[in-house]
């Protein structure tokens, strides 16, 4: 199937190339963030009457997890306002490109850390803290605060965008998934850039930055660290910056191989499994256990939450792989670009998941809007507005719809990469259908 | 042939199961944060079904998806909701009074007869991977060689 090029339409493309829509989102997005730190510490006590808690965990989440990611990719990150601040203060400037003389310690992030392992870390850290981190206002408000602060402080000492590419909890599987969106930014010809002087994209010039996700877009094949701030497109003055709609997954033809990348993909996969068995079963004791920190049971569900993500899950994968060829060995190579088949199906899962808890507490984006603070006010008349789960009718069908075509999907991957880390399989595409079959079992 | 077999899947009539004469059942249903105790219930299609809702800490209601009916218990206190099975399927019972932190999360389950979407799911798990079987295998040879 073609690309469609869409910055070959004049308008889009001036929209993208100037820098005025795009300061205009991360400044009403910045404001909303700010402000849903301030209410989740100032404001109402109850979650569910709470700005901070209603606007991020289910309005914010919805439209990442339901839209964002899927169909735009990295797409949020292009207006991500947590770290804009410290952009800004790095390049001493709003809107201009950086001085050419560095205001900060503009160090390089040491060779060893260059991955995702540490986002691997941040996010295991939030998931660990969810029942807490999601429900109360304040807890809310502290984790936003400190990832802004940490934006900043990281972008004063490191260069480009270090909080974003290797600590951003929310980054690293925004990245993971995005390689499966259809849309990409690519270049148009690879002689340009390998005659281009300078390479004004990847180190500046008085154009823009230097591509502040530390990616030469020249050497760009995959979604993953891109993004999406389209600072190259400003830059590249030979005008061989392209955005294009693809094919879905397109990046998963050519799979990784990386660890780090792998488990990413087991965490998110196991995480979306638990989080259906914690938050939306019926054990109540299970719930407590996961809300209770630092209690007795809670290290219990600590203890048994790490164990899924990264010695059952990993485990049983590396299994279906020896089972796959038993003839080779299972190299950390061979394991991770096999476990890109478990790309599509953490996404559907994550998608199946956000779909029940969505639907179920929308409502309260209504009344929040009116009463933001909890403090009894009612600016657009909807603070009254009673709870009520919407759609349950087609939740279910649609949470089926989706499982069972992350299951084809993925199947659909794993013949694809089989080819290339010469396994057979059936093993890994078996332990696909059983993950869905109890994902099925937990949602529905 | 595959998307044949999945609208079948989804959508033919499901093997009509011999169910016991409806009746009246009744349930005590304790609520506490946060949980409902028992956490799920089995009920047979057409039955006219009694929660007596008990509050055992704060106020707690429960809500039943799809059905659209439901209850608040005050702390202490025993509230009845009555209501025919007309529905089979799977259901959640939720909490729709704001009891705590973990609130939204507050949930127990209504079984009605066979949850039927759940084995046209199984099933439609199983056909989509029976089709990657025959959409992708002939594109597929694994090679034999060891590296």
């Amino acid at each position: 199937m073609r690309k469609l090029e869409l910055t070959r339409s004049p308008f889009i493309k001036k929209a993208l190339k100037s820098r005025i829509p795009q300061l205009i989102v991360l400044v009403v997005m910045l404001t909303g963030f700010i402000f849903a730190i301030l209410a989740g510490s100032t404001g109402s006590r109850v979650g569910s009457q709470n700005f901070g808690i209603v606007f991020v965990w289910i309005a914010w989440w919805a439209v990442l997890i339901l839209v964002a990611v899927p169909f735009f990719g990295r797409g949020w990150c292009g207006v991500c306002p947590i770290p804009v601040v410290g952009d800004w203060l790095q390049r001493g400037a709003i809107l201009d490109p950086a001085a050419r003389k560095p205001k900060w310690l503009k160090l390089r992030v040491p060779g060893r850390l260059r991955n995702m392992w540490i986002q691997n870390l941040s996010f295991t850290l939030v998931a660990l803290f969810s029942s807490v981190i999601l429900t109360i206002p304040l807890v809310t408000s502290v984790v936003l605060a400190a990832m802004l602060f940490l934006a900043i402080g990281l972008s004063m000492i490191f260069e480009r965008r270090a909080f974003c590419r290797y600590l951003c909890p929310v980054g690293g599987f925004i990245g993971l998934y995005s390689q499966t969106s259809p849309l990409e930014l690519r270049i148009k010809e690879k002689k340009v850039c390998a005659r281009c002087e300078g390479k004004p994209c990847y180190n500046g010039s008085d154009l823009g930055s230097g591509c502040p996700w530390d990616v030469f877009p020249g050497g760009l094949s995959k979604n993953t660290y891109c993004g999406l701030c389209l600072e190259c497109i400003r830059t590249c003055p030979h005008d061989n910056i392209a955005v294009n709609l693809r094919p879905f997954s397109e990046d998963l033809a050519s799979p990784s191989g990386k660890l780090d990348e792998a488990f990413k993909a087991f965490i998110m996969l196991a995480a979306a499994m638990i989080y259906a068995f914690v938050l939306m079963g019926s054990n109540g004791a299970v719930k407590l256990a996961a809300f209770s920190i630092f209690s007795p049971e809670w290290f219990l569900y600590a203890a048994s939450f790490l164990t899924v993500m990264f010695i059952l899950l990993p485990g049983t994968f590396w299994l279906a792989v020896q089972a796959g060829n038993y003839k080779l060995p299972v190299t950390g190579k061979r394991f991770a670009s096999a476990s890109t088949a478990l790309i599509p199906l953490g996404l559907m899962f994550w998608v199946a998941f956000s779909l029940s808890f969505v639907m179920t507490n929308a409502t309260y984006i209504a009344a929040v809007l009116s009463d933001p603070l909890g403090l009894g006010w009612n600016l657009f008349g909807t603070a009254a507005i009673t709870w009520q789960p919407l759609f349950t009718a087609w939740v279910l069908p649609a949470q089926t719809l989706v499982l069972v075509g992350g299951l084809f999907w993925s199947a659909r991957t794993a013949w694809k990469t089989s080819q290339q880390v010469n396994i057979n399989p059936i093993p890994v595409i078996g332990l696909c259908l059983l993950v869905t079959v109890l994902m099925l079992g937990l949602l529905l | 042939m595959i998307t044949m077999a999945a609208t079948l899947a989804a959508f033919a009539p499901f093997p009509v199961l011999e169910h016991p004469p409806a009746r009246a059942r009744t349930f005590r249903v304790e609520a506490s944060q946060y949980a409902y105790s028992p956490g799920a219930i089995r009920v047979n299609p057409g039955d006219t079904v009694t929660i007596e809702l008990v509050s055992r800490d704060v106020v707690h209601g429960l809500f039943v998806d799809d059905y659209g009916v439901s209850i608040t218990a005050d702390p202490g206190q025993t509230s009845r909701l009555t209501f025919v099975a007309d529905k089979a399927g799977s259901f959640r019972m939720r909490c729709n009074v704001t009891c705590g932190a973990m609130h939204p999360f507050m949930i127990g389950k209504l079984n009605v007869g066979v949850n039927t979407w759940l084995y046209r799911s199984l099933a439609l798990a199983g056909l989509a991977v029976a089709a990657s079987f025959i959409l992708f295998i002939p594109k597929n040879k694994i090679r034999q060689e060891t590296v």
